[in-house]
């Protein structure tokens, strides 16, 4: 974001080493540390994205200049305002209920009691959440992700050295990304390209049907009913169907298919790694050492999905195995 | 020690960045346009859509969009919110605000614009009068700059 080159070089170690940065979600440093390994040109990697958002303007002042100029960023859009015009179409179109929507936040919160590393800790009801403000409507204040602190480090090894650092590894299965075109009004707001990453990620990772093979899902999540949709997306339900999917308390921690058991970007949202966040909560959850939170189950295969910009303009979704 | 715990030391760092952004010759055009009270957006010769603004190249085709049609001033809500809080830029008197997508007759494309005309403060008459599918139509402010705020705002067709 900033002075960050004063910072974090000392604290990682990075300097007189092959120390770069990449440019959105902290995601894609994990990507590229797995692509240099994969190269055989080096034997670990040391992935570490952080933001103090406290020392930060309000997120929205950031995200209304991902906007152009010209057009857009006179009429105030920004993350927020172009996630309530997703959210309303998606009830529209669906039939998918307000209620439905602050079931996530009840959810996700409830998880985040388990997790230390955690921002928001707070046990809420459904009457909360829709009783919470009207910031920006149908979006209610509970239902947007705060503005956290946080740092994420993850140590990437090729197979013969993880070996030696480790009894229990998570594998890197699969990748894809995928970015949509700018403009709100030229796109279908519900049909986002994290259909296509998805399809990328799996085809790599040799999943043909992503609702068996998925074990756990660490989504982005930084308003409520974009769990729901990036569900439908990712294949782990049908279109239309993610509202009936939280009803089933499929993605509930102790369900066929926990969503969220770290408690998400709506219980700890730092901004620039978030998604790396969610890589690091599906590997824990794999190697079993998620602590309070570790799912009641096997792990074989779990997910781990970044998005940014309006409306998940990016998608990108981190395949990883046991 | 202190007993009592301390905000943390900070200071206050405020950074401006001053920018000059270029217009291009098809935004230029297209505020020329708006200066007149009209819309402009360019087709596709290949896949035939009409795209607002006027664009200088059909991102689905990549074929250069160099037919400029005049649009209706009319068109239907895809869908629209309503901000009621605040942020850097967006002051306390400077809300209520709502914002929508609007399908312009004869393009394929949301207009991003702002409904307006009645008492928005009051959510129930917004919620009301402003419907996914609802009918709006531009009104101009008297005083052009060449710029997407000429049009002041939409407002509802009864």
């Amino acid at each position: 974001m900033s002075c960050a080159n004063s910072f974090d070089i000392d604290a990682t170690g990075g300097f007189l080493k092959p120390f770069s940065r990449t440019e959105g979600d902290a995601i894609t440093a994990f990507v590229y540390g797995c692509m240099r390994i994969m190269s055989g040109n080096y034997d670990t990697a040391l992935i570490v994205g952080l933001i103090k958002g406290s020392e930060n303007a309000d997120n929205d002042t950031i995200t209304s200049c991902f906007a152009d100029p010209f057009y857009s960023r006179p009429t105030g859009i920004n993350e927020t305002t172009a996630a309530a015009m997703q959210m309303r179409l998606y009830l529209q179109r669906y039939g998918i209920t307000e209620e439905q929507c602050a079931k996530v936040v009840v959810k996700n919160l409830g998880n985040a009691l388990f997790n230390p590393y955690t921002h928001i800790k707070k046990r809420v009801s459904v009457e909360d959440v829709l009783g919470s403000e009207r910031i920006c409507d149908p979006l209610k204040a509970m239902e947007c992700a705060p503005k956290s602190d946080g740092v994420c480090a993850m140590l990437l090894a090729s197979e013969e050295k993880a070996k030696e650092l480790t009894d229990k590894p998570a594998w890197f299965k699969g990748w894809g990304a995928s970015m949509d075109t700018f403009y709100l009004g030229d796109r279908d707001l519900l049909d986002t390209p994290l259909k296509s990453a998805a399809a990328s990620a799996y085809k790599m990772a040799g999943i043909s049907n992503p609702r068996k093979a998925i074990d756990m899902a660490e989504i982005c999540e930084p308003y409520a009913f974009q769990e729901l949709l990036w569900c439908e997306q990712l294949g782990l339900c049908g279109q239309g169907e993610g509202g009936k999917l939280i009803d089933s308390g499929a993605t509930q921690m102790n369900g066929s298919l926990p969503v969220n058991p770290s408690g998400g970007v709506l219980a700890m949202n730092p901004y620039v790694p978030r998604g790396l966040y969610r890589v690091a909560e599906a590997a824990l959850q794999i190697k079993g050492k998620a602590g309070e939170h570790q799912i009641d189950k096997k792990v074989n295969t779990a997910l781990a999905h970044a998005t940014y910009g309006f409306c998940g303009q990016w998608q990108g979704v981190v395949i990883l195995g046991s | 020690m202190a007993e009592e715990k301390e905000r943390p030391r900070t200071i206050e760092a405020v950074g401006t960045a001053p920018f000059e952004m270029a217009l291009g010759p098809t935004w230029t055009r297209f505020f020329e346009g708006i200066k007149e009270e009209k819309i402009f957006g360019t087709r596709c010769k290949k896949c035939g859509r009409v795209l607002v603004p006027a664009r200088p190249f059909c991102p689905r085709c990549f074929e250069p969009m160099e037919e400029w049609v005049e649009v209706a001033q009319e068109g239907t809500i895809v869908t629209w919110s309503y901000i009621d809080y605040t942020y850097f830029g967006l002051e306390d008197d400077m809300i209520p605000v709502v914002p929508a997508t609007i399908k312009l007759d004869g393009t394929d494309t949301g207009w991003w614009g702002v409904i307006g005309g009645f008492d928005i403060k009051d959510f129930d008459l917004v919620a009301k009068k402003v419907k996914v599918g609802g009918r709006v139509k531009a009104v101009w402010r008297k005083e052009k700059r060449g710029c997407v705020q000429d049009i002041e705002y939409w407002k509802v067709i009864e």
